[in-house]
């Protein structure tokens, strides 16, 4: 095992313990847990009252548009990463590449402060 | 078996079993969370390749936002389970005939398949020797392949006006807040004192 996987190796343990209180959690509540469920106890209902309808109804289409314009900037985000890791060796070149990029991206960010794609309502 | 085979054959067998999962579940929402787990897993196949930057990519971009868009998409769509469920067998005939045809076009591939020469040595060697994963990608990326990179960046800009364009409805018919508008308000122009003289009105 080399160097850079030995430097993982405490996240695998994290792993391996998170999945073991999971599961244990899980299962202490199966095994120990007082259960008597009846009709009344399960069944759905909200205040008191009987549900009105299905819980699973339409989203929004702006949550979408949310969503997509995160995940935009999450990339852009994500290409700077390796740009400032390498920043002393990327010379003029790279860092005048990088700007074009964010120049680039941040023609379609004041397109869309204009549009309004911002604001909720 | 080293800590690292254990640790590669747990991961593959995870993420192809969710990847199972995420095709056989039900309910399209536990099939995003399955998918959410074949990504983990896949992302600590590439930290066991030694693709660290990849591997937090996986876990930053997919896992973060692109399960989420999924989510919204899902949920978006509102999908009638039942009735689904009652098509399945009406398209059944569809699916395994695509699903045959991919299967022999990938029998003709992997049997035509030939390693280069010195494939093994190339994937040995993805980063030059003292430098880390990261710093590498980081060294091609901005100045050998820029013209890529540009690129990307245009596809992402075309990408940003393309969700705006198609999901943005204007509505007219509500009141909207215009804070500019309020800031510069003036007492003088909105607020009037009358002087209203005992027992009369104004």
């Amino acid at each position: 095992m080399d160097g850079l996987l030995r430097a993982y190796l405490p996240v695998l343990v994290f792993l391996g313990l998170a999945i073991i209180i999971g599961a244990v959690l899980l299962l202490a509540a199966v095994v120990v847990a007082v259960r008597h469920p009846d009709a009344e106890k399960i069944s759905a209902y909200e205040c008191g009252f009987n549900a009105f309808d299905d819980a699973r109804m339409k989203f929004d289409v702006r949550f979408y548009l949310v969503s997509i314009l995160f995940i935009i900037f999450d990339l852009e985000v994500a290409f700077l990463f390796p740009w400032a890791v390498a920043f002393k060796d990327v010379g003029p070149l790279g860092f005048w590449s990088m700007l074009v990029f964010l120049a680039v991206l941040t023609v379609g960010f004041s397109y869309e402060w204009k549009k309004g794609a911002l604001e909720w309502e | 078996m080293g800590i690292t085979a254990v640790a590669f054959y747990l991961f593959a067998l995870v993420s192809v079993v969710s990847g199972l999962m995420v095709v056989i579940s039900r309910n399209p929402v536990h099939s995003v969370l399955w998918l959410v787990l074949a990504f983990f897993s896949s992302a600590g196949l590439f930290v066991l390749l030694g693709a660290e930057f990849v591997a937090m990519l996986l876990v930053i971009v997919y896992m973060g936002a692109v399960a989420v868009l999924f989510l919204f998409v899902v949920m978006m769509l509102d999908v009638d389970f039942a009735e689904l469920r009652g098509q399945l067998a009406q398209y059944l005939p569809l699916g395994l005939l695509i699903g045959v045809i991919l299967l022999m076009e990938l029998g003709l591939v992997f049997s035509q398949w030939s390693f280069a020469p010195g494939h093994v040595a190339a994937r040995a060697a993805v980063t030059p020797e003292g430098v880390t994963n990261t710093a590498a990608l980081g060294q091609l990326i901005y100045t050998r392949y820029i013209y890529l990179f540009q690129a990307s960046g245009l596809i992402l800009l075309v990408a940003m006006i393309g969700a705006i364009v198609l999901t943005m409805r204007h509505r007219t018919n509500i009141k909207r807040q215009d804070i500019l508008e309020q800031i510069y308000r003036d007492p003088a122009a909105s607020m009037d004192l009358k002087d209203v003289k005992p027992g009369q009105g104004l």
